[in-house]
């Protein structure tokens, strides 16, 4: 059985898929990340999809699974490298991935989840902030 | 094959587990690229393929997908037909609604198929089985 390797960078979980996943190798990703997130406590998951040719129903709720389970463990998923034709596929097929933050690539992923980390700072910082506004 | 001529015998992939459903997608996207279908063709053919395949394994039980390269005479395209003989499909309307599901899945299989390819072709029967055969042409 194939298996998605889960590397740690930093505060990141990084997932680049290289395999064409049967549906139990990607319900395996799965359990694995949410075990790798609570053992790591990592707050950002990067799902690199750049090798993969299509993303059909089963593999884009996954997608949006994984969004939800990190979620609840306290980390930002974004998923990074979709092709062009995979996302026009995605649309025709009536998955519109809503719940699912996106980044062209590994970089830019990294930057949304280092915002996201940020926003949520300023929300618990939030008096202090508008102190900041009023004395300048 | 009522109109146009084959481009090779089909290639027939056995059904039987997720495994197999990896083997069609790779079956498909070799002949759909020998066909010189655009990758966006490619990739809305495969995925098609990848849910129908899935649909076969879990609500026909398993059974075969055969890919063939066809040609009518003024363009070229790729054709697949899932058959199995498991408990067919009683309600044929319902099962092509987007959401409806049976499976726990998210109900976009049939119905997504569907839009993803040029031609769309059902014939079920309960008890008897059920057989799809998709065409996607090239532009």
């Amino acid at each position: 059985m194939e298996r998605v390797p889960v590397l740690k960078i930093g505060d990141i979980l990084l997932v680049s898929i290289q395999v064409d996943m049967s549906d139990q190798t990607a319900v395996m990703l799965q359990e694995d990340l949410a075990e790798r997130i609570v053992a790591t406590g990592c707050h950002g998951v990067i799902i690199d999809i750049t090798a993969l040719d299509i993303v059909d129903s089963f593999v884009g709720r996954m997608l949006s699974t994984i969004a939800s389970i990190s979620k609840v463990l306290d980390a930002e998923t974004v998923v990074v490298g979709m092709r062009p034709a995979v996302a026009i596929t995605l649309v025709e097929l009536g998955l519109s991935l809503n719940s699912i933050r996106t980044a062209l690539n590994v970089e830019r992923g990294m930057e949304l989840i280092a915002a996201a980390r940020t926003d949520e700072w300023v929300m618990v910082d939030g008096d202090e902030d508008a102190e900041t506004t009023a004395t300048t | 094959m009522t109109a146009g001529v084959d481009l090779g015998a089909p290639q027939t992939q056995a059904i039987r587990s997720d495994d197999d459903v990896v083997r069609v997608r790779q079956l498909v996207r070799t002949v759909a690229v020998a066909t010189k279908l655009s990758l966006v063709d490619q990739t809305k053919l495969v995925t098609a393929a990848s849910e129908l395949a899935r649909n076969t394994l879990i609500h026909g039980g398993g059974g075969t997908a055969d890919v063939a390269g066809v040609d009518d005479g003024r363009r070229r395209g790729v054709r697949i037909v899932f058959t199995d003989s498991g408990p067919g499909i009683p309600d044929l309307d319902l099962a092509l609604t987007d959401g409806y599901t049976t499976g726990g899945g998210l109900g976009l299989g049939l119905s997504g198929a569907r839009r993803l390819v040029d031609d769309f072709d059902i014939v079920t029967a309960v008890d008897e089985g059920t057989r799809i055969t998709v065409t996607k042409w090239s532009r």
